[in-house]
């Protein structure tokens, strides 16, 4: 009951006219990148986080969840209308979605995805009440080499799991982990990766990682790839569904939910696998399979909530023990670094306010995307036909502009165009982002919390081993990495793997 | 020589259309229909879709119009698409729909109809829809 009376408390914080404008502006602003493909939640939070540092956490915080929940209701609307997802978590969506609409049925399978992304939004922010505090309460008993086991795990989940090769998603964590090792070591002061260069010595600020990377990155990718035929737009009148749609639509959207938060609440979820189970499981339990594949409504229905209810569960992890496992999760980790806010078990405690006003606006900007998407999804589509190159003439003035503002030293600009060709390379040969950006943000917090261990044993190797959680977490990183040595040598590797393909292109533009 | 007409899918383009079979008739020359798509956008409302192209190839067909259909996909620049076809084919006229711009629309997003009547090379006939 007391996380209820905490609720209603965090309610009262963003229920002022100021803050109700910030979660307007976070889910209009969220939806319309989310359309867009190629220009995610993440750029969007990277670009907007020099400009917040003069606001509030709280307001900060509140426009950012409303991107991110924003993000995923427009990434549908292109996956319906153009066959061209808008993130990697929309992919499976277009599958039937796209059919649907060239069914004409464009309005029925928006309507659904609408309303089905309400409901999964809405149960998973429910769950993030119940679950995230239980979460903090095991979490504030973990000691140092418990906490750096648990980070492990999530570096190899990003890596590993995630994505479509392990070499490629392990090779781009350690690029970001170089990144983060940059500038003065905190136990002994040496400098480290520096050249000798001393703007390096105080580490390469986040925001320029993130900017250079996700919008530099997308910038120069596009611009390599700038011709390519147009889409047609199907037409669409209002969203709306028939009886025999709700019907079919109910349980597909309570499915997709039930995968999706807890895939997205551990350490290595993503809203890729769960989206694609989803489909799989209503594929198997439909009573139309004759439709699948032609445009059959529990195809979207079931995928379109895992995915918002995997955006949810995304936030337990990212608030109760300061771990993000999606890029935008990522970088509002650093948006609250930046605050000088500590994230980890300790935030709940600390900053209750914080944490239940940010709940509270996940439940109000769920609503506003209802009432926002179910009506003017077709005024959305037409966001497709803004001519490229003025958008990433606007996309790359914000990053150097943010850029710029962090230290206000030039020097950060190139390092903004060295990160960018970065961004642009590791695209080029399929590495995914999200490993690189979690390296570059968790990297202080693994390597503290590791000394921390090895201070404590007086530099003896036993000490980062802990006590059971650590064992666990230690055996769960063994596993992932050697499971498919062992999968290779039973014979049976393969069929795993099929699955991942789906999302491997638009992971490069996530 | 031939009859050039700029085809979009909307009464814009039906208009142009119908109005260049006319002239084609009237001149007993062949007619060229051209769509143009814009490759810098993601989705394109001037885009015709195949199977539009494939209805207009066919009421041209039952019409006995010597006709051919062509869809331009590169560039970003209407006008200047149809003003190269144009040459190419050394267009005898050039068949536009004509749609009404306000002022401010003309500068925040110029007339692709103004540019063809003040650039094209052969006469240019403006046609809207009824």
């Amino acid at each position: 009951m007391d996380n209820l009376n905490h609720l209603l408390q965090g309610f009262g914080d963003v229920l002022t006219p100021m803050n109700l404008l910030i979660a307007l502006t976070g889910v209009v602003v969220g939806t319309a990148v989310g359309v867009l493909p190629g220009i995610g939640p993440a750029m969007t939070v990277a670009l907007l986080l020099p400009i917040t540092y003069g606001l509030e956490p709280t307001t900060a915080l509140i426009l950012f969840a409303g991107i991110f929940y924003g993000g995923m209701y427009g990434g549908s609307t292109t996956s319906i209308l153009l066959n061209t997802p808008g993130e990697s978590a929309s992919v499976v969506t277009a599958i039937e979605g796209n059919k649907m609409a060239k069914g004409g049925r464009a309005a029925q399978a928006l309507a659904t995805a609408a309303i089905g992304s309400f409901i999964a939004g809405t149960i998973g922010t429910v769950l993030i009440v119940l679950v995230m505090p239980q979460i903090v309460k095991f979490a504030v008993t973990l000691g140092a080499p418990e906490y750096f086991a648990i980070i492990l795990v999530a570096f190899v989940g990003v890596s590993a799991v995630l994505g479509a090769s392990r070499i490629r998603g392990l090779a781009s964590l350690l690029i970001g982990l170089s990144i983060g090792v940059v500038g003065i070591d905190f136990v002994t002061g040496q400098q480290r990766l520096t050249f000798g260069i001393p703007q390096l010595a105080d580490g390469i600020d986040v925001v320029v990682v993130a900017v250079g990377l996700f919008a530099v990155g997308e910038g120069l990718w596009v611009a390599a790839h700038l011709r390519r035929k147009a889409g047609e737009v199907i037409p669409v009148g209002q969203p709306w569904m028939g009886r025999q749609d709700w019907k079919r639509s109910w349980p597909a959207w309570l499915r997709g939910t039930a995968f999706g938060f807890p895939f997205g609440a551990i350490p290595a979820g993503g809203a890729e696998i769960p989206t694609f189970l989803s489909y799989m499981t209503e594929k198997k339990l439909s009573k139309h399979p004759e439709e699948f594949g032609k445009g059959a409504i529990e195809g979207v229905a079931g995928p379109e909530a895992a995915n918002n209810a995997s955006a949810a569960g995304t936030l337990v992890p990212m608030l109760a023990l300061g771990l993000p496992t999606n890029a935008t999760a990522a970088i509002m980790l650093a948006a609250l670094q930046g605050y000088g806010i500590e994230p980890g078990p300790l935030l709940l405690t600390n900053e209750p306010k914080l944490v239940w006003a940010l709940i509270a606006s996940l439940f109000i900007g769920n609503t506003l995307l209802l009432v926002l998407n179910l009506p003017l999804a077709p005024t959305w589509a037409k966001l497709l036909r803004i001519p490229r190159p003025y958008l990433y003439a606007g996309i790359l003035f914000f990053a150097a502009m943010g850029a710029y503002a962090v230290n206000g030293s030039p020097f950060d600009l190139y390092l903004l165009l060295g990160l960018g060709v970065l961004g642009f390379v590791i695209r080029r040969f399929g590495l995914p982002v999200l490993p690189l950006i979690v390296g570059v943000i968790l990297e202080p917090l693994a390597e503290k919390k590791g000394r921390q261990s090895l201070q404590l044993s007086g530099g003896d190797l036993s000490g980062l081993l802990g006590g059971p959680v650590a064992w666990i977490a230690y055996a769960i990183v063994v596993a992932v990495l050697i499971w498919p040595l062992l999968a290779k040598l039973r014979g049976t590797s393969g069929g795993d793997d099929d699955h991942h393909h789906a999302g491997t292109k638009s992971e490069v533009a996530a | 020589m031939t009859v050039l007409v700029g085809y979009v899918p909307n009464s814009f383009g039906e208009a142009a259309l119908s109005a260049a079979v006319a002239e084609a008739a009237r001149r007993q020359e062949r007619l060229l229909v051209v769509n143009m798509s814009r490759d810098d956008v993601l989705a394109d409302a001037h885009r015709a879709a195949d199977d539009q192209l494939a209805r207009v190839r066919r009421d041209l067909g039952e019409l006995g119009v010597e006709a051919e259909v062509r869809r331009v996909e590169e560039g970003s620049d209407a006008a200047e698409a149809l003003l190269e076809v144009a040459t190419e084919v050394d267009a005898s006229v050039l068949v536009i729909g004509l749609r009404h711009r306000t002022p401010v629309g003309k500068l925040l997003l110029g007339s692709n109809a103004q540019r063809l009547l003040l650039e094209a090379s052969c006469p240019v006939l403006a046609v809207k829809p009824v």
